[in-house]
């Protein structure tokens, strides 16, 4: 079966919650999937049906890229199990710790650096690269 | 009899007048039945003894129908000139970007930070793919993913096994 035809739920899934920049693409039994999804709550929901229809997303058959709608200025929520997000001088570990924020705080974002690291600013005026996995657009 | 032809002739033309609606009245009720439908708010109408000439855009070839049915059903409208041109489509979105993504020094860099707070998870860099290998929780192996998808790298994850 074609991985179009795999995932048709999950395109689907994604026009009709009105992903923007939604593209699809297969490339040597990989489908790509790139777009902004409007809100956390559609990109969790996009996730929750990839699980389901790959159990564990075992296959190593889609790579969905989305991310989340968020401009400069928004609020972002500290989502770490329960440690504090390390916020840095560079956009890479590598970089050195110039701030913290706690699990459940919540930040501003200032730039999407790239998918991977966006730059923030805390309350308290920190400011610097967080990894993005562990911020979740208000 | 000169004077007849005149009498009716001004009784014929008032009678048009009072019967029929004005043409400025005619694209007025034509403009707001438009205006109404967000797909048609592109059409302009111009209406002359009735004739309603429509120009300016419409999205698709069942929109510019459309809107010529509506102009038709109004009031006072004879007949409808269709001069609407359909817009051109949207440019299509740009390829995914994970469909060219090298996995670079840079990109395995980012795949590593991602796994930094999560224990109990090796990667290894196997020609284009990252291969996992550990256990870990269903909520860490979504994080995963999500990491991975987000560096644009290819995973394989036949060696990670779920934690009871």
């Amino acid at each position: 079966m074609a991985v179009q035809e795999k995932y048709a739920e999950l395109i689907q899934s994604a026009t009709t919650l009105g992903v923007a920049n939604l593209a699809v693409a297969e490339k040597e039994g990989v489908l790509h999937v790139s777009g902004t999804a409007n809100s956390t709550a559609d990109y969790d929901a996009l996730w929750a049906l990839y699980d389901k229809i790959d159990p564990s997303m075992a296959s190593g058959d889609l790579v969905m890229n989305i991310d989340i709608k968020a401009d400069a200025g928004a609020q972002l929520k500290v989502t770490t199990d329960s440690t504090n997000l390390n916020i840095r001088s560079t956009p890479t570990t590598e970089g050195a710790i110039v701030g913290k924020a706690a699990h459940g705080e919540v930040v501003t974002l200032v730039e999407k650096t790239d998918d991977s690291w966006w730059k923030v600013k805390t309350t308290d005026g920190e400011e610097g690269y967080a990894y993005a996995q562990y911020l979740s657009p208000l | 009899m000169t004077k007849l032809l005149v009498a009716i002739a001004i009784a014929a033309t008032i009678g048009f007048v009072s019967c029929s609606p004005k043409d400025a009245d005619v694209k007025t009720a034509v403009e707001t039945q438009l205006k109404a439908k967000p797909d048609m708010a592109g059409a302009l109408v111009e209406v002359k003894d009735g004739v309603a000439t429509l120009t300016g855009e419409c999205k698709d070839e069942s929109c510019k129908a459309d809107c010529e049915k509506i102009t038709q059903d109004v009031k006072g409208v004879k007949s409808v000139i269709n001069n609407l041109a359909i817009m051109a489509p949207p440019p299509p979105p740009p390829p995914p970007a994970s469909m060219t993504t090298m996995l670079d020094e840079a990109t395995q860099q980012k795949v590593k930070d991602g796994l930094k707070d999560i224990n109990g998870v090796t990667v290894e860099f196997v020609e284009d793919k990252a291969v996992l290998t550990g256990s870990v929780t269903k909520a860490n192996r979504m994080k995963i993913m999500q990491m991975l998808s987000a560096a644009k790298v290819k995973s394989d994850v036949s060696k990670l096994t779920n934690k009871k």
